[in-house]
């Protein structure tokens, strides 16, 4: 269980996150919804300690991210970038088993690569994808090796930053699908940021919405369209007009 | 505006300078302690071999070859003057190996290679990459930062000693077929004149200047400010910064050199 409390952290004057609490159960997935530049990459970074709050704390299964061995809590997590954030001088096959090529559970080369390409299989991706570098891929594709790479170690939780901005409607469909059935079948703990609302409904078990630095709702995927909350209400229908400035 | 705004303004680039240099120096502690504590990555430090000094060799020597030719006919000039022509063979083979050599090669390379190294780094840092880089347990100084230090403190006394050989060729070149040398007494010339420390001295500059070079390149591609105008700021800034401390290190190094 991933544990926030009353986490604080600003940039400068810019107070971005100004006491967030939030609680995401063990093997749920919880989508963390809001506008752009409302803190939400600033709130996934802190979990991962990627970005230091100026207060408050956040802790996993009880222990505080900060403290203890680093790269064992690193160990428990993969990512998904916003771009794919492929490393762009390595091939695919080395970008997805980056991981698994260094560090303590070190593998040997061959048995890497072949879970490099049952991982790309996995995401939809032909094993004559391996031996390309990332700049010959589509955004589609660096994002589906992205995620390949994320669960490659099969960590307990995963993050994805936006995993469908970009992407054209069916190739959004099939992120999110794979989102979906990947977290399911590994039976991980899985946080997405996004604003894209077909995202939510088809990767959340439950929603929460940051604004004003802090999170204004938070609740089962299924009470989302029944609150009565005019934050969330002006959000998920996208309208110009509600509490929510629509210049910031 | 108040009269003392000049002072105050002074005062601000002076704190912003010492607090730059304070920042630098802290990077470059931290990079020095990682070089000894594994992990140790060294495809990545063969890689930076290649691009640092490989590449590198075609602009050292072009530089050193018509450095060497042009140094070679001022000192013929000027010794004319008081009937010291015969001086060309020394004084230039003294000027490539202590000075020429050592500090047109650093800041060549430091404009080929800062720039390329606070580029690809800076363009890392906007990319995430440098993020997903500690997501997956990987520590930025210890892969970006660590093999190219190494790899330029090793490669650019070579690349000297290169461009020392090649200018020394480009004086004698021009000595003996435009200032009426001959070639054997050119090159017998040169090689009684030399001492060990001549030539030993460039090449511990080179090795200095190397860790200038590669480290401008990492910490300003660390600190790249955000899109392409933060990342072209950072590339612009490594390769002034890399540029301005060669220079300063030279002054230094030759002064505890060479005075005694």
């Amino acid at each position: 269980m991933i544990e926030l409390s009353n986490v604080h952290k600003k940039f400068g004057s810019n107070r971005v996150l100004q006491g967030v609490d939030l609680v995401i159960p063990k093997a749920t997935s919880m989508v963390i919804i809001g506008g752009s530049g409302t803190g939400k990459s600033v709130l996934l970074k802190s979990v991962l300690g990627l970005v230091r709050p100026d207060s408050g704390t956040i802790t996993l299964d009880g222990q505080d991210v900060t403290t203890g061995d680093r790269d064992a809590f690193l160990a428990r997590f993969g990512m998904l970038f916003q771009g794919g954030a492929l490393f762009d001088s390595l091939k695919v096959w080395e970008n997805v088993a980056f991981r698994l090529l260094r560090g303590e559970r070190k593998l040997p080369k061959p048995q890497a690569r072949e879970i490099a390409i049952e991982k790309l299989r996995r995401v939809g991706l032909k094993p004559e994808t391996a031996d390309q570098f990332p700049a010959e891929l589509s955004g589609g594709m660096q994002k589906r090796v992205g995620l390949a790479r994320a669960i490659a170690a099969e960590p307990e939780i995963i993050f994805f930053d936006e995993p469908t901005t970009g992407l054209d409607p069916i190739m959004s469909g099939v992120i999110n699908d794979l989102i979906r059935e990947i977290v399911t079948e590994m039976g991980a703990t899985a946080m997405t940021i996004t604003h894209d609302m077909t995202s939510v409904r088809a990767i959340a078990d439950n929603v929460a919405m940051l604004h004003g630095g802090k999170i204004r709702w938070t609740g089962p995927v299924s009470e989302l369209d029944a609150t009565d909350d005019p934050y969330v209400q002006q959000f998920i229908h996208g309208r110009a007009t509600g509490p929510i400035e629509s210049v910031r | 505006m108040s009269v003392l705004s000049p002072v105050a303004s002074i005062g601000r680039a002076t704190l912003s300078l010492l607090a730059s240099l304070g920042r630098i120096a802290i990077f470059a502690v931290q990079v020095v302690g990682h070089i000894f504590r594994p992990p140790f990555y060294p495809r990545e430090f063969l890689s930076a071999l290649m691009q640092i000094g490989w590449f590198s060799l075609p602009v050292v020597g072009m530089t050193a070859l018509f450095t060497g030719g042009a140094l070679a006919l001022q000192i013929y000039a000027g010794g004319a003057r008081y009937g010291a022509e015969a001086a060309v063979p020394s004084i230039t083979a003294i000027g490539m190996v202590r000075e020429l050599g050592p500090v047109l090669g650093g800041l060549m390379v430091a404009a080929r290679v800062t720039s390329s190294i606070a580029a690809e780094i800076g363009t890392m840092k906007v990319t995430e990459q440098i993020d997903a880089l500690v997501t997956l347990s990987t520590n930025p100084l210890k892969y970006l930062a660590v093999p190219r230090v190494v790899a330029a403190v090793l490669v650019m006394p070579i690349l000297v000693a290169v461009g020392d050989s090649i200018g020394i060729a480009g004086g004698w070149l021009v000595g003996v077929n435009q200032l009426g040398f001959n070639s054997a007494a050119y090159l017998q010339n040169t090689v009684n004149f030399l001492e060990f420390w001549d030539v030993a001295s460039g090449l511990v500059k080179g090795a200095a200047f190397g860790f200038i070079i590669a480290l401008m390149g990492v910490f300003h591609g660390m600190n790249s400010g955000r899109g392409a105008q933060g990342v072209g700021a950072a590339t612009k800034s490594a390769v002034v910064a890399a540029s301005v401390l060669i220079l300063a290190a030279n002054f230094l190094l030759t002064r505890v050199f060479f005075t005694s």
